[in-house]
């Protein structure tokens, strides 16, 4: 099965999304590199809206993630509640 | 009276309100004289309503999150310039790979613009349009944040000082320069697969996530900044790459052949190019984070074949030139150090040989090429220094007619012979590095032939200082040619030991640090 990613800045708002990740998506392995994070899961990933509120304390648009994102892999399926990523393979 | 409170709108709503929504069906003009460029490259759509978006970005929140990246990269680049963060880097060699990233990738981010402007008015749906739009102002965004970021380093350093003008004469930046202007003179098909695909999502990972990783390790601010500002718009432009391939093939099986010809060919001209990314990341960042060939293994080799493997199910095969790159993944950063090292009088930026250190580094990710093929060149050019005999090769290279890169790769199979391939076409022969740039151009010859070369620009007397007279006995063609880059050799080039750099940048961090 091939992984799945996704890299962010690393910054104070990325780690409560990495947070987030790593609960919503248990086989989550987290890469550390300068100035930034990338979390490989094997075929998909899920970000919910609510475990990265939950975790910053605040109301968070899953949009916001573009301004920290540096990359990602995998079929992209955005609502809402959930930012998804995907393989088909 | 009753106040009837709206909900808010959800992301699919909005989407399909704020884009899809915005278009129209033209009722007084034909549509094919609306949109007169989709039919000549064979790719049939019959329903562009079945484009989807994934990101599902309105303009609305587009703008707010683009402002938000901007504030926070300018107040970044005016803290690096109050802190002469230019001095923080962990060696000044180091900021020769920006020389390069600054005189070559703010004309192909310009291009791309120009690209994606041009895709944005003709693409046939309203989907592919907004999208296109979109991707068009973010890449006029890198081009002026990248131009802003070349003042950060030329007020301090040689050799940038005239970027725009080396950029359109430079040898080596014809490479990136004719890469872009091929995929702009392309068809709207070819060119999003060009760049939307082969070059955003298979490669782009590798110019800017290991390398601007590499920036933050040396202490570069600035260019760690800008290089991630910029990323953070790429994953958008990687998935209109991906959607716009599967959309493609989704519209009907006669584009499959036509697709999978576009992938090979921008698949190999995308490695071609990124060529010098490997020679940096190997030889120009003081402090390495991965070499060359462990990004190539997880950006590409793994990421890229995931990728292949999802696409098989439309009948999509990985590119043949891949297994060439396999077996060129152990060489090609040494030889293109080698290859700059020895043409130093003819670049804008420095050199040098690796130190103990890094050549021990570079034996250990490359145990089955370096100390048998390159540790002992480097033996050899630094014995020759030491006497006093740094080696120079005077000679202007042949050069590819599809990448325009010399002729500095060796065989597939056998490191010790340079490669070349040549063949005849209407009368004149064209050499080429590999099979697969020769394929490129016998598909193609009448556009490969009209390829601005420099060197056979100054084999032509085409590139000499205005005034210079080429037939006085005195004469001297490569002072003349650098005239007209503008550089300066010794001062803009050549070793970095002893360089105007070096003594610049020792003196001002001695007073960043001591009170003498």
């Amino acid at each position: 099965m091939s992984n799945v990613f996704i890299a962010l800045q690393t910054n104070e708002e990325s780690r409560h999304i990495v947070e987030a990740l790593l609960e919503d998506n248990p086989t989550a392995v987290v890469d550390e590199q300068p100035a930034m994070v990338k979390i490989n899961v094997p075929g998909s990933l899920v970000l919910r809206r609510t475990t990265v509120e939950e975790k910053m304390g605040r109301p968070f648009d899953l949009q916001e993630m573009q301004v920290n994102l540096i990359t990602l892999s995998g079929h992209v399926d955005e609502d809402e509640d959930e930012f998804r990523l995907s393989w088909n393979d | 009276m009753d106040m009837q409170v709206k909900k808010k709108l959800g992301l699919k709503e909005k989407y399909a309100l704020m884009t899809r929504n915005l278009g129209w069906e033209p009722s007084y003009e034909k549509r094919e004289d609306v949109y007169p460029l989709l039919d000549y490259e064979g790719i049939k759509i019959h329903d562009w309503d079945k484009w989807e978006d994934p990101f599902r970005l309105t303009m609305d929140s587009y703008w707010k999150y683009q402002a938000e990246k901007e504030r926070k990269l300018y107040a970044i680049i005016d803290a690096f310039n109050q802190n002469n963060g230019h001095l923080n880097v962990t060696d000044a060699r180091y900021i020769n790979a920006m020389k390069i990233f600054l005189s070559a990738v703010p004309s192909l981010e310009y291009n791309a613009h120009r690209g994606f402007a041009r895709l944005g008015r003709h693409m046939g749906g309203v989907g592919p349009q907004v999208a296109c739009q979109m991707q068009a102002i973010d890449e006029i965004r890198h081009c002026q944040t990248q131009i802003h970021s070349i003042s950060n380093y030329n007020r301090f350093y040689n050799g940038i000082h005239d970027w725009k003008y080396m950029n359109d004469r430079l040898w080596y930046l014809s490479v990136p320069k004719s890469f872009f202007e091929d995929a702009c003179s392309c068809g709207p098909f070819e060119f999003i697969i060009a760049i939307g695909f082969s070059f955003e999502y298979v490669l782009t990972n590798l110019v800017f996530v290991p390398f601007v990783s590499g920036a933050a390790y040396n202490g570069d601010m600035g260019t760690m900044t800008f290089g991630f500002s910029a990323q953070s718009d790429e994953a958008r432009h990687m998935t209109l790459g991906l959607e716009v391939i599967k959309f493609m093939l989704e519209q009907d099986p006669a584009n499959l052949p036509i697709v999978q010809k576009w992938i090979d060919k921008w698949t190999w001209r995308g490695v071609r190019l990124l060529t010098i990314v490997a020679m940096m990341m190997d030889y120009m960042l003081p402090k390495r984070v991965m070499s060359w060939k462990e990004a190539w293994e997880i950006y590409f080799e793994q990421n890229g074949m995931s990728l292949f493997k999802d696409l098989a199910r439309y009948g999509i095969k990985v590119p043949d030139c891949v297994e060439q790159i396999k077996k060129e993944k152990d060489h090609l950063s040494h030889q293109a150090w080698t290859t700059f090292y020895a043409a130093a009088p003819m670049t804008n930026f420095h050199t040098w040989i690796p130190s103990d250190d890094e050549l021990d580094w570079l034996s250990s990710k490359y145990p089955d090429t370096f100390d048998k093929y390159y540790r002992p060149r480097f033996e050899f050019f630094r014995e020759q220094a030491e006497k006093g005999e740094r080696f120079v090769n005077p000679n202007l290279p042949q050069l590819c007619q599809v990448c325009q890169i010399p002729m500095l790769f060796t065989e597939p199979d056998d490191p010790t012979q340079i490669a070349y391939r040549q063949v005849e076409h209407a009368g004149e022969k064209y050499h080429f590095c590999s099979d697969h740039c020769q394929h490129i151009f016998e598909h193609e010859p009448e556009k490969y032939v009209e390829a601005w070369l420099p060197v056979h620009q100054i084999l032509q007397g085409n590139c000499f200082a205005k005034g210079d007279d080429p037939t006085a006995p005195d004469f001297n063609p490569i002072a003349s040619v650098m005239k007209w880059w503008h550089l300066e050799n010794g001062k803009d080039n050549g070793d970095f030991a002893g360089s105007e750099d070096e003594k610049n940048f020792a003196q001002w961090r001695g007073m960043a640090t001591s009170n003498t």
